[in-house]
This record gives structure tokens, sequence and C-alpha cells, in this order.
């Protein structure tokens, strides 16, 4: 994904750039917030006063902050290895299929501390499943990744219409969605963490599986640096050549790569459909997969930034939800947008502001930018 | 007197810190065959870059023909007369030589009018110059001597009075070379005159009336070609007397460790690039294969290597075969005692955004000592990375540092001491001094004679013929994709020469 | 024998918002500008073509406020990739999303329908054309229904779409423009030393694209459809791209991909419903999904190895 360019310190390449691209995505954010006829700094205290002004708010954020931990680690991963999983909603949403299976065939027989791995090993296989085909298609027929996850979506989509209107819809209800699960097949609450750091609140949706997906994050840092596997996929990523030359399979590489991604992107269900919804509903996913590619190229596919870019797209899905109450015309779609912009100047136009704080660093401390910089072979 | 066809006061030019052309004072006459010589990475490709407005100066002038030129683009330069032949061929591979020639000079926005008026001119040129090549064939179906004339009818076909070459001998054949230097000749017979980039000597002795000689960026000398002598330009080209021979006592070759047979490749489009090649390597011996690039030997290794798939033939390591025609794994290979220094350090080699110790361990990371499980054992690798820093003098000595910031001769010792510090049997190099400054160079020819006095075989395939002569105790020949010789390493350069451009498969044909 | 007419002609008419998109797509890619953003231009224009159209009474406004639109979207696509050499597939998703939401909120705040626009009425929508003596024709045994029915009664932007086909056909391969496209997709060095901008000339390419999304999207709300509806776009623009690649990138077998795909959907809107010999019914999911599963499927099968331009995708950067 980078091309070498214009040198930084570590600082500013790890920690100014990306919240000078934020801050711009913002900023055009608020250019249509105007055009909607409302004013952005309205918008914007709503935002924070609904996210974190209250130990509700709290709840909500970091409730929607799981999801996005795990669909920006299933980006992550495989954009280490050069592949970009756009199929991550399709993944999820698949994975739900998983969760509810699971949840469905044994609430009545095991205590949620059996179904709860059960579950997280069903909403996995079934993602990494989902993300498997694609993969083989790429590296088996040169079939263009992008394209096909896209397309796996649509039809991930399709299928759970299918499933949801058809064989998993109890037969005496109108609604399109599977019946409520037992208690046993519940996620419990983390509002008694909440409550210890000294808020006091109803009830939140934030449930054990955050705790999951910082576990997860955790996994996905050691996997990616400390292991054979995170090599090899690592390599592959910065250079098909190179590991050819060693002895690392093409195939095999993408297809574990996109099906680790895959599971991640499954594990996201776990969130609404065990742990708050309690049943498989049409369209629980709402667009994290997508938020989940925003994520992971604000957190510059490392672990320790896509928990915070996940916090903050959090924010702004709860304080969003603030503010709609207060300007309806500002819905849910605004994140969308924001989402849009945020991969475009953290993604595609990442580099659009290095030549000029390159510039201003210059001038100001030579040093720090290595300006007695070893001196490399001449043109 | 007429005033020079090109002259340059004072070009500078910067690519952040490195300077690559340093206050550049340079007059070539009109109507002569100047030649620019100079190691690589003295700045002369930049400094035609700046003369045919692909980059600008950072400072200085240019005068074409007395006259004070802006230079600022391909177009400035193409109206004022200058046309250049690329090292790398700017065609496009799936288009026509008339379309490649009209490309930017269409005339109008309907094709027709200009193909047609292409074409004559096309029959023009190759009358006055004998750059005889189809004007409907396809680029990617011709073969490289003829893509050049093309690229060279290009300059011409818009007007060029000065022609700039860059290393365009790289991919011919000494024949091929010598029907150049005939048409360079022609031109300049005709009032036209010519630049010659290059870092070979002996062109410049064959055929440039000046010749220039660029060191670190700057012209340290320019001479009359028929008052110097290749030993005066070698000196000033480096700065110091070059030992162009390697010390190294007799050899003593044992068992045979790699056996080729029958080896036939082709490439993706199906174009045969190894033909039916069969050869040994022993224990304790370099066998060299020269020839000129791109007549198979880049596919040969990588075959041998496990990184291209052959159509027929067999390999075999230690007396077992290797499964060159299916699944040839580099990962087995190496278990088995084969090492590989690609041609290709930056691409194949290395990881350039990698830390050096991830580099040094690329290939081998299966290695138990590496690992604690599925897990990397990171004090063991960066333990490993940092002995080889001393062993091999690699500089910096920081086993944390990215590899693309150390330079060219250093990340080429990254490789070989990873290479060579896992005890090979055989050992496949190629190119081992591409783009290595002169100190490295030694360094490495030295590395890999210490290789064969180990009772190692290497095989060692190189563009630079004076390598090859120097390191070899056998040396092949490949011409076409088959070996058509193989000689001792006392064989002159025209007995290899003539081998190189497949000379008696030639006679045998006519 | 009805039932295929009507069959024929739906399908020139669900075919027409693929082939501008496919057309569109075809002059980026051949330049070497990767545009996965068909589908989010295409959607921008139709929301911009409807909105335009509703307020000015119409038709034309609102196509030109959909050019507009999605020339604007083209270009931001074209500074990220061209001008700052930024990741194109990551630089298309963005415009995707900024364009599903921007036109789902400017939408509800404008028109406070629930995201869709007025509905168009008489001069504010593109009516069918009659062509001359279509009527007369009508009852000609074969040729007459063909001509009455599929030729003749379709909008103006229909006969523009497949007159776009001859001319990109003519443009690519006869002007000096195409051969240049052409060059820069394959290889921009060799342009960039022949002394033409491959800057200008991928920006071209890309206004280009952003032109014909455009228009793609105009038809949609504008003829097709009777005003903007939220997400009508549906996954087309992905579909035009497939159909690109089924195509190898060139204008003629790009219709005919478009066609098949017009022909596969317009079916599963006729067939929707009905009892089949052996299978019974139908799922309407699946006959929705199909287009998306055979795309996979011919990604797949018989055009996995299609070979794209060879510039296509990388920013193109002078060498040191």
């Amino acid at each position: 994904m980078s091309t070498p360019y214009a040198k930084l310190p570590a600082w500013a390449d790890y920690g100014l750039i990306p919240l000078i691209n934020l801050a711009v995505a913002f900023l055009v954010a608020g250019l249509v917030v105007l055009l909607v006829g409302e004013s952005p700094v309205q918008a914007a205290t709503l935002l924070l006063k609904g996210a974190f002004g209250s130990g509700a708010g709290i709840g909500y954020t970091l409730y929607y902050a799981t999801s996005f931990i795990f669909t920006g680690l299933a980006v992550a991963v495989a954009f280490h290895c050069g592949l970009f999983n756009i199929g991550g909603e399709g993944q999820a949403y698949i994975g739900g299929l998983g969760v509810a299976i699971v949840c469905l065939s044994f609430d009545g027989v095991f205590p949620w501390w059996i179904n709860f791995p059960l579950a997280i090993l069903g909403s996995a296989a079934i993602g990494a499943f989902w993300a498997m085909i694609p993969a083989i298609l790429q590296a088996k027929r040169g079939s263009h990744i992008v394209i096909t996850t896209i397309m796996f979506n649509f039809i991930a989509a399709s299928l759970m219409v299918y499933l949801l209107v058809g064989p998993l819809k109890p037969m005496n209800s109108m609604a399109p969605q599977t019946r409520t699960f037992a208690q046993d097949a519940w996620l419990p609450k983390l509002d008694w963490l909440l409550e210890l750091f000294g808020a006091t609140i109803r009830s939140t949706p934030l449930n054990l599986s955050f705790l999951l997906a910082l576990v997860m994050a955790v996994v996905v840092w050691v996997l990616i640096w400390r292991t054979k596997l995170g090599y090899e996929i690592r390599t592959y990523g910065f250079s098909p050549k190179a590991a050819k030359y060693a002895g690392i399979g093409e195939a095999r590489i993408i297809v574990v790569t996109m099906m680790i991604s895959g599971a991640l992107a499954g594990m996201m269900a776990l969130n609404p459909v065990m742990g708050d919804q309690h049943r498989l509903q049409l369209d629980f996913v709402t667009g994290a997969g997508f938020v989940g590619i925003a994520v992971a190229l604000m957190g510059r596919s490392h672990p320790a930034g896509i928990v915070p870019a996940a916090i903050l797209f959090g924010m702004l899905y709860q304080g969003g939800a603030e503010i709609s109450f207060v300007m309806p015309n500002i819905s849910r779609d605004m994140i969308v947008i924001i989402q849009g912009l945020v991969i475009l100047f953290a993604g595609a136009l990442e580099h659009m502001f290095r030549p000029s704080l390159q510039a201003v660093l210059a001038s100001l401390a030579p040093k720090s930018m290595g300006m007695s910089a070893t001196k490399r072979e001449g043109a | 007197m007429a005033p020079a066809a090109i002259e340059l006061k004072g070009i500078n030019k910067s690519f952040g810190a490195v300077h690559a052309n340093r206050d550049i004072h340079i007059e070539i006459p009109k109507g002569t065959i100047h030649g620019i010589i100079g190691e690589n990475g003295a700045g002369k490709s930049t400094l035609m870059s700046i003369l045919y407005g692909f980059y600008q100066a950072d400072s200085g002038e240019i005068f074409v023909d007395g006259g004070k030129a802006e230079i600022r683009t391909p177009n400035d330069a193409i109206a004022a007369g200058i046309g250049m032949v690329h090292q790398h061929f700017m065609l496009v591979e799936n288009f026509t030589v008339l379309e490649n020639i009209i490309l930017g000079a269409e005339g109008s926005q309907l094709l027709n009018a200009g193909i047609a008026r292409a074409r004559s001119e096309l029959h023009r040129l190759e009358k006055d110059y004998g750059l005889e090549v189809d004007p409907d064939a396809v680029i990617e179906e011709l073969a490289v001597g003829l893509q050049q004339r093309v690229e060279i009818l290009k300059a011409l076909y818009r007007g060029a009075e000065i022609l700039i070459l860059d290393e365009p001998t790289g991919v011919l054949t000494p024949a091929e070379a010598d029907h150049l230097f005939r048409i360079l000749r022609m031109l300049k017979d005709e009032g036209k005159t010519v630049v010659l980039i290059t870092h070979k000597l002996r062109e410049i002795m064959a055929v440039t009336d000046n010749v220039s000689v660029m060191r670190q960026g700057t012209i340290v000398a320019t001479r009359r070609t028929a008052e110097t002598t290749v030993e005066e330009l070698a000196e000033l080209m480096v700065g110091r007397r070059v030992l162009l021979r390697v010390d190294k006592g007799e050899p003593n070759p044992a068992a045979v460790k790699l056996s080729v047979k029958g080896l036939t490749v082709k490439d993706s489009r199906g174009v045969t690039m190894v033909d039916g090649v069969s050869f040994d390597v022993r224990a304790g011996e370099i066998v060299g294969i020269a020839g000129v690039a791109g007549n198979g030997q880049s596919e040969l290794i990588e075959t041998i290597a496990g990184i291209r798939k052959a159509i027929s033939g067999s390999v075999l390591l230690d007396g077992t075969p290797i499964d060159v025609t299916g699944a040839a794994d580099p990962g087995e290979l190496r278990d088995r005692g084969l090492a590989h220094v690609p041609e290709d350090r930056h691409h194949v080699g290395l990881v350039l955004p990698f830390e050096e110790n991830e580099n040094s361990m690329l290939g081998y990371h299966d290695d138990p000592k590496f690992l604690k499980g599925p897990f990397l054992n990171i004090d063991a690798i960066r333990a490993d990375a940092r002995e080889k820093i001393r062993t091999y003098d690699i500089r910096p000595a920081d086993c944390r540092l990215k590899t693309a910031n150390f330079s060219g001769g250093n990340q080429q010792k990254i490789v070989l001491a990873r290479e060579m510090e896992h005890d090979p049997g055989v050992l496949i190099v190629g190119q081992p001094t591409r783009g290595v400054d002169v100190g490295a160079i030694e360094f490495i020819h030295k590395q890999l004679i210490a290789m064969r006095d180990r009772g190692k075989a290497v095989l060692l395939v190189s563009v630079e013929l004076d390598e090859i002569r120097s390191l070899s105790d056998r040396i092949l020949v490949m011409f076409d994709g088959r070996v058509v010789g193989e000689r001792g390493p006392d064989a002159t350069e025209g007995e290899l020469g003539l081998l190189m451009a497949g000379v008696e498969a030639r006679e045998a044909a006519e | 024998m009805d039932t295929l007419v009507q069959l024929l002609d739906a399908t020139v008419r669900v075919s027409v918002p693929l082939l501008l998109a496919c057309l569109a797509g075809l002059y980026s890619e051949r330049s070497g500008v990767f545009d996965i953003g068909l589908e989010g231009k295409m959607l921008a224009g139709a929301f911009a073509g409807a909105a335009a159209a509703a307020a000015s009474g119409s038709a034309w406004t609102g196509l030109a406020a959909a050019i507009l639109v999605a020339v604007f979207l083209a270009l931001v696509h074209g500074f990220a990739s061209i001008t700052h050499r930024g990741n194109q597939i990551v630089s298309g998703v963005a415009i995707n999303f900024v364009a599903a939401g921007s036109t789902i909120i400017l939408g509800q705040a404008w028109f406070r329908q629930g995201g869709r626009t007025p509905s168009l009425v008489g001069d504010a929508r593109f009516e069918p054309i009659e062509l001359y003596g279509a009527e007369a024709v009508r009852d000609v045994p074969v040729l007459g229904p063909i001509y009455s029915d599929i030729i003749s009664g379709h909008s103006v932007l229909v006969y523009f779409a497949f007159f776009m086909v001859p001319f990109t056909w003519w443009a690519l391969f006869r002007t000096r423009f195409g051969l240049r496209l052409r060059a820069v997709g394959e290889n921009p060095a060799a342009v960039d030393t022949a002394g033409v901008s491959v800057t200008w000339l991928r920006y071209r390419a890309v206004i280009i694209t952003g032109v014909l999304t455009g228009i793609a999207g105009a038809y949609l709300s504008v003829a097709q459809n009777a005003g903007f509806v939220k997400d009508m776009t549906a996954g087309k623009g992905f579909i035009a791209l497939a159909a690109l690649i089924f195509a190898k990138w060139k204008p003629v077998p790009a219709m005919f991909a478009c066609l098949l795909f017009g022909f596969l959907e317009a079916s599963s809107i006729r067939f929707q419903g009905m009892d089949w010999p052996l299978v019974g019914r139908v799922p309407v999911q699946l006959i929705n999904a199909l287009p998306f599963v055979l795309t996979v499927i011919l990604l797949a099968g018989f055009i996995g190895r299609a070979i794209p331009p060879k510039a296509g995708g990388v920013a193109y950067v002078k060498e040191r």
C-alpha cells in the first residue's frame, strides 16, 4: 500500500499525518452539514456530548467500536498481504448465520460460557469460508479479488434475506428474523465495567464481545509481527516475487490470509447478534464492514491504530444518533459520507500533506528529519 | 568556427541529499560522435535526462547550436532537434512500428493521413541510414536489435539533428553493436551529432571522436579519443588504478554437484528462452555463463533455482532430481543445499521495507533456530543478523535499519551473507556486482573465490565479461538459449565475443 | 413470440445504464486509471439529475446537472489517482461511499420524501421517441415488431448509448487521441518521452468517464424511472466493470456483454414468481443474486486471464 516517499520522523508519520487527514475529512464533512442547512459547530458539540457525555453514551460508543475493531482487523490482515478485502460486510453478515446456528441449536443445552466459544468458532468458520472462495479464485484463476468480494457482498445479502424470510423464520411470525435465543445464548453485558468507573447507566448494548475484540487485536499483532505465518504474509504483501524466491507458496498465503480476514469479519456478528439483539435479523451489520476499511486505513493496518480509530467511528455512530434527534436532516448516512472522506484522505490522498509537512518540519527541526542522512548511491 | 551542437554550462541537479550532477561544463562539437563514459551511478543518465527535458536542472544553462535553449519538457528538446534513444525502450509493445513512430507526431486527429505520411518517410530513412524494419510489425514480436532501430527511427522522424544514445549496446550482440556503430558513423557523415553514453571502454575507443569522463557527478576530463587509451580512461573513471583481475589459486574440482540435461524453458509468450541446455558444475569450481543479456541466462538460473518452470529436461542436485517441470520449491531446494543470489536484489532477493534482520533470514525463515514453535525467535534472528553484519562488514552496522536505507553494495552483501552462511553445496549467483561500488566489488569477488576454495560449486551469470573472465574456472557462452561454446579462463575477449554473437551458429545457417 | 419481443425490448432498456457505465470505465481503464467508482458516480448523477429536473421542470437541465456532478467526482478520483498517485481502488471505494451517503442526506434534507426525489412528469422526464413509421410497420411479421417495439420507442439517451459504441471504437482506433490514450495505458513513459502530457491525457479520460456515468445516472432517474430512489444503482456500476473485463476492454464486445447482463436482469424481472417445470418456484432472492453470481463465474471461468492495459492501476512516476 505504501510507496517510498518523503521521509518523516516516526511520530509525524504515524501520529501527525493521520490526524491531519482526519481533520481535513471532518472539514469537508462540515461543508456537507452546511449544505444541508445546519450548523457544523452545533453538530460537532452534539456529537461529543452524545458520545462521551454520559455513561450510556460511552457504553454505546464502545459497543459500536467493538464491531469496527473486528472488521478493521479483518481488512488490516488482508492489507498486510497486499489484498483489498472489501467483502467484510458480507463475511460479517454470513458470520451471523454461524452465530445463529450455534445459539439456536444449543441455547437450551449449554451455559453461555460454552456457547460463546462455539459461536466464535461458528462465526469465524463461516466468515472464513465466505472469504475463501474469492481468495481461491484470485489465487488460482487470477480473478480480481476486489470485484469478487464486492459480488459476494451482494450474494450474501440475497442469501440472508432468503433465509430470514424463509427457512429460519419461525412459523407463526411475520418479521424476517429468527426466534429470540434463550438466555443461555446471550452474552453478558459489561455495564458493570462502566459502573466501576463511576458511571450510572440503565443499560447499554456493550457486551463481552468488546473484550474479545481487544483480545483479537493483540492476537493479530502477534500473528503479523511475531509469527512465521505473519512474516510470510508481510513478505508477500511487500513483494510477491521475493515471496516466491523465499519459497512462500502464493496460493497458500492468499487463501490463508483471506480466511483469517474473513474469520475476523465473521466474528463481528457476535457483537450485535449474540450480545445485543439475541436473534438474527436483517442487516444487523449496518455497514460495519465498510467502516472497517476506513478504520484499517486510519489505523495504518496496525492494531494499535485500529482500536483508537474504531473508537473514533464508534463515537461518530453514537454521537450521530444524538445529532439526528436534534437535527433530523443529518441521519446515520452522514457517517457513510465521513467514512468515505476518511478513506479518501487516509487512503488515496495519504501523501497529500506529506511534502508540506516535511518542509515545515525541515525548517523548524532539521535534526528530527535526519538531515545528516547516510549518503545513498547517486543516479 | 561553427558553434558547438550542445554546450552545457554549470549544470547542477540534486535529488534530496544526492548531488547527482555537480557544476557540469561540457561542449559537444557539431557533426561528431561524442562519448560520455562513467561508472554506474556517475550521473550520466541524469545529465542526459536534463538535456532531454525529462528533469529540470537546479541551475545552469543549455545552449543548442550556439543559442540559449529553454528545455523544460521533452517537447522542447524535440523542437530543439534533440532526439533520445533510451536504455529501456520507450515503445508500446502491442502497437506496430508505425504507430510507435508517429506517437506524438501524428499530424492531425485522423490517424490515416499521419500513417501514410510516416510510411513514406520511413522508407526514405531506411534507405538513407540502413535502418530496415517492417513498418507493420508489432513491437513485441521484434528482436531487441530491431526494436532499438525503431527507437532511432522515432528520433529521426521527429527531425533530430542531435541523437543521444543511452547505453545502447547492453542488449545487443557484438555484431549488432558493430552494425549500430556503422549506423552512427553514417549519421555523422550526414552532419548529425551523436552523443553516446556508456560504461564500456571498448565502445568509446571504437566509434567516438571525443570522450568526456564522468565521475561522482562531475566531468573529470575530456579527451580526443585518438589521443587516449583504455587504461587512462579506466583510471579517470574510477580515480585510481583498477584491479581488473582477482588473485586466485588453482581450482580443485571434485564430484559433480549440479547436473543440467536438455533443459528447455519457454517464456509466457511461448518463445523458447532456454533451448536444450546441458552442463555440469563440480564442487570446488566456478562455472561462469557469459552472454549478452537476454539470451536465456536469466531464465536458466531462475529455473534451476526453482522460481521458473521448464518445459522439459532435468536438473540433478547431488544426484537427486529437482522437479523443474512441475512443482520445484525454492524452500525445499534450500534445504537440499542450493542457494541463490538473484539478479534482481531489489524485488526478488530483498524486501526493501523490511528491517535488515528480517531480510537476513528471507527464505530461511523455516529454520528451527529462528523459530519457537509457530512464533519467531526475535532474539535469535537479530543475533544471527548481527553476526553476519560483522563477518561481511555490512554498513551501517544496524540490524534494525530498514533495508532500503543501505547502499547497493551493502544490500548485495546482505543477500550474499544470507545465502553463503547457510553453507550451501551449490551457490547460484546472478549479476553479483550490478550497481555495486568498486570497493564492494572486490570484496564480493573475494567471497565467491572463497566459496569455491571451500569446496562449493558456484554457477555465475554475469553480463560483465571481465567479471566472468576473472572469476570463472570454466566459461560457458550462451547465445539464443543454447550453450554455444565452452572455454577456459584464458580465452580472449575476441573469441568469447564471437561466440556471444553466435557466429558459429550463423555460419552454419548460411 | 410476444413475450420474446417484450423481453428484448426490456433488455435494451435495462442494458443502457450498464452500457454507458461500461464505456465510461473503458476510457478510464484504457488510459491506465482503474475505476471502481463507476457505481458512485452513476448514483450521484442519478440524484443530481432527478433533483435538477424536479426543480427546473426540464429533463435536459437534469441531464446537465447529472453530468456536472459525475464529472466533479471523476475529477476527485483523478486528483487522487493521477496528481497524488494514490491507490486507485481506495479512491474509487471512497467516492462510492461519499456518493451513497450524500445522495441520501441531501435527498432527505431537500425533498423530505424519505430519500427520494419528487416524481417527474412531462418535460421533466425523457419520453420515448417513436421512430418514423413505427406504427405502420408493426403488423409486418417478425421484422415489424422488431422495429416498432424493440428499436423504436426508446428515449433519446438509449439511442445515444448505442451510438457511443461505434463512436468509441472510432475514437479509440482511428483518432490521434485514441492512439495516445491506448499508449498511455500500456507505456506512459513512451508517451512522456514523445512529448505528450501523460497527466492531461489521463485527466481527459477521467472526465469522459464522468460524463458517461453522469448520463447513465440521468438515464436511470430521468428516463427509465420517474425520479431518484435510494440506492437505485444497486450494483450496476460493478456489473458494468465485470462486463468490461469480460469484453477485454473493447467497445463492441462490451456492448454484447452489457446486453447479456441486461437480458438476464430483464428475464429475472419477467419470470419472477413463476413456477418452473422441475424446480418449482425459484426464490426471488436467487434471481436477484443471479447477475452477481454470474459475474463471479465469468471472472473465474472464461476470463480469469484477461490481460488488462499494462499500466493499469499504477500511478506514473518518472524513473530516477
